[in-house]
């Protein structure tokens, strides 16, 4: 069955289709207590090579969304509807063994904690060496080689002498440049970094994103790009999606999101962050917190906390509308627009 | 300290330094010959908190902030140096009857609002507890009453009292964290990173509820984070520290303006910029170096790009600038460092 994609227009007149395309994503959780549901019709495209960011906050279903792509959520969780699809294949509904395939070959995968992403008890060569080796025809010597370029293309210093050490000789930051050594070792179209850089230094942090910029640029890899950070999504993406309670409430092009944010959720979590630009007495606040997975709000869910609540978000739940460049899951938008065509 | 005012200092750390043994075990270093080791956590730090005021103390991971928050507070000695608050050195106070009086006047709010609240404790009992402790109130009645006050007073409602800590989100339990250090209505709060657990709106909300309190009570802070966007919301003056070293003691408006030590500098560039205003330069190499056998001289110089022989030879001390602010760098006090702007947009030819 082939995609009914929408195909995007590149600059120079060729169409280009989306090298991974999410539709309408729902992934639930069965549980004694009735069906939890963590991602709720999520819809989004990746074009090759690009960075898209997807920042919410704890629980907002960020890393369910990417764990779903990559095949990786945890039983009882499953997709309940939606499909995805890489590059005109769709492969939500795959066997294990195909999709084990593709996981580490076409798909990376970067994770917050570097430390519980390696094995410490396999040297890091082995780990690369046998990664490589998995997604390849190579040789063993062959791949021995590979993986110390590998090591040394994400900056490790003298790679051909810490291949042969365990990841607790490494600190934090190098171990995040091993797994994304791991990530690149069989060239994959997409990497899934989820909160990549959140148990790092700052001054690390910096240094791990330049690395991956640098990396996706050079391999003309895609990236999603999962965090709570809106600072590593300015640093970082070409778009951005914003999710809360397991849907997006806007997605757009990374500037005009951070710039000029249109949902009021976006909003106020741009105005919450201290920053170095305003210098203001009080931060703006949204009062309260995300609503957990048992008592998600009717209509949308953000309307308990949004300063701009009418009776229609109450009852009736917004779908994603365009506004300027961005999407934007919000009837003040779509308000806004009926009158205009009235 | 920059700019003197007629406020007389709640807090002045003199010279502290906290050292902790990490010695093999006695057999290991009988057989082995190996040697003592021990690491420095804190050396050498001086600063002075004015009543009401904010001071921070910012670095990355393993640069001691923690350590010296415990030790302000007390919950480490000192190995040396003095900590005085109001005027009293705390060492002195060698009774826990002459101690308890002052305890009760400086109260800490912890990281992890998930571990400092004891799950099987009711939230009632657990903001309770520092009043029972210090004997402030002696009738339940009348205690349950200053409870209820603390609750509304961080945005919470009486019936709160009744649940259990696992009932909340981060936020509130960071709230409830905050309720039991009042409690004891103390003048001084050594906060140790109380907003990295929690999400950036929710950590708004805990900001202005903190800044909202200080006005309140007249509070002073001893704000630990190593987020310097929070830092700089939140302090007047701000100190940096690296490897257990106070590198740059300055007012939070020249430390943002014109930071001296490249150690503040690099800091500041590795900040994501959200104003996307592009004039990033590169990141700098390097990580922290091992504080149990910190590199000699300067110990920032492996990482710094102005570093010469002297920086790795001598470890430079303290000394101020013309704008008040007190750096150890030997590139500072020699000059030899351009101005912060010319470093971050070089000027084109």
């Amino acid at each position: 069955m082939p995609p009914p994609s929408k195909h995007m227009v590149e600059p120079d007149g060729r169409l280009a289709s989306p090298l991974l395309e999410v539709r309408n994503l729902r992934v639930e959780f069965p549980t004694r207590r009735g069906t939890l549901v963590a991602v709720d019709g999520v819809s989004f495209a990746i074009m090759p090579g690009e960075i898209l960011g997807v920042v919410g906050e704890s629980g907002a279903g960020k890393s369910m969304t990417g764990n779903a792509i990559i095949g990786l959520l945890e039983p009882p969780g499953r997709i309940a509807e939606g499909s995805i699809w890489l590059d005109g294949e769709r492969i939500d509904n795959l066997p294990y063994e195909k999709i084990r395939r593709i996981r580490g070959k076409r798909i990376g995968a970067v994770f917050q904690d570097p430390l519980t992403s390696l094995n410490p008890l396999y040297t890091v060569g082995r780990q690369l060496t046998e990664t490589i080796c998995t997604h390849s025809d190579m040789h063993h010597s062959q791949a021995r080689k590979r993986a110390i370029e590998l090591l040394a293309e994400v900056g490790i210093p003298a790679p051909d002498r810490r291949i042969d050490q365990y990841p607790h000789h490494f600190s934090g930051g190098m171990r995040q440049r091993v797994v994304i050594a791991l990530a690149l070792c069989a060239n994959p179209e997409l990497i899934i970094a989820d909160e990549p850089t959140t148990a790092l230094d700052v001054s690390i942090q910096a240094q791990i994103i330049a690395l991956m910029k640098r990396l996706c640029h050079d391999h003309n890899t895609a990236v999603m790009l999962v965090t709570h950070d809106m600072g590593v999504i300015a640093e970082t993406c070409d778009r951005v999606a914003v999710m809360y309670a397991g849907r997006i409430v806007e997605i757009g092009p990374v500037r005009q999101v951070i710039k000029s944010a249109k949902h009021p959720y976006t909003h106020g979590l741009m105005g919450s962050i201290p920053g170095f630009g305003k210098d203001v007495r009080r931060l703006t606040q949204i009062d309260g917190s995300m609503p957990g997975l048992t008592d998600t709000p009717s209509g949308c869910a953000f309307h308990p906390r949004c300063p701009q609540a009418m009776d229609k978000c109450r009852k009736v739940r917004p779908d994603l509308v365009p506004v300027e460049q961005s999407q934007i899951a919000c009837w003040l938008f779509d308000e806004a627009k009926e009158m205009a065509n009235a | 300290m920059p700019e003197l005012t007629d406020k007389s200092p709640a807090l002045q750390v003199t010279k502290v330094a906290r050292y902790f043994d990490v010695s093999p075990p006695f057999l290991n270093r009988l057989l082995e010959g190996a040697p003592r080791q021990i690491l420095k956590a804190v050396d050498d730090v001086s600063f002075a908190i004015k009543k009401g005021e904010t001071f921070s103390l910012v670095g990355e991971s393993g640069c001691g902030k923690s350590t010296m928050a415990r030790v302000v507070v007390g919950l480490y000695k000192p190995t040396s140096g003095a900590v005085a608050f109001d005027g009293v050195d705390m060492a002195s106070l060698r009774t826990q009857a002459e101690a308890l009086p002052l305890k009760r006047r400086m109260q800490m709010i912890f990281q992890d609002p998930f571990a400092s609240l004891n799950p099987r404790w009711r939230v009632s009992n657990i903001i309770a507890e520092p009043i029972r402790n210090f004997h402030m109130i002696e009738q339940p009645a009348d205690i349950q009453k200053r409870v209820d006050e603390l609750l509304a007073c961080v945005g919470m409602s009486a019936r709160d009292g009744k649940k259990f800590p696992h009932e909340f989100s981060g936020g509130q339990r960071q709230r409830i964290s905050i309720a039991r250090a009042l409690a004891s209505q103390p003048e001084f709060l050594v906060c140790d990173e109380p907003t990295s657990a929690l999400d950036v709106s929710v950590q708004a909300q805990i900001l202005n509820l903190m800044k909202d309190l200080q006005d309140e009570f007249n509070l002073t802070y001893l704000f630990i984070s190593h987020d310097l966007a929070v830092v700089r919301h939140m302090a007047n003056n701000i100190g940096v520290m690296y490897l257990g070293r106070l590198v740059e003691v300055a007012a939070a408006r020249t430390l943002f303006t014109r930071p001296y030590h490249p150690y503040t500098r690099m800091l500041l560039e590795s900040i994501p910029d959200l104003e996307m205003t592009g004039t990033k330069t590169a990141p700098l190499a390097g990580e922290i170096a091992n504080p149990i056998h910190p590199p000699s001289g300067c110990y920032f110089h492996p990482r710094c790009g102005f570093a010469n022989e002297r920086c790795r030879r001598d470890l430079p001390i303290s000394k101020p600038t013309k704008d008040g602010a007190l750096v150890a760098c030997h590139g500072v006090e020699e000059g030899r460092i351009p101005e912060f702007r010319e470093v971050k947009t070089p000027a084109p030819a």
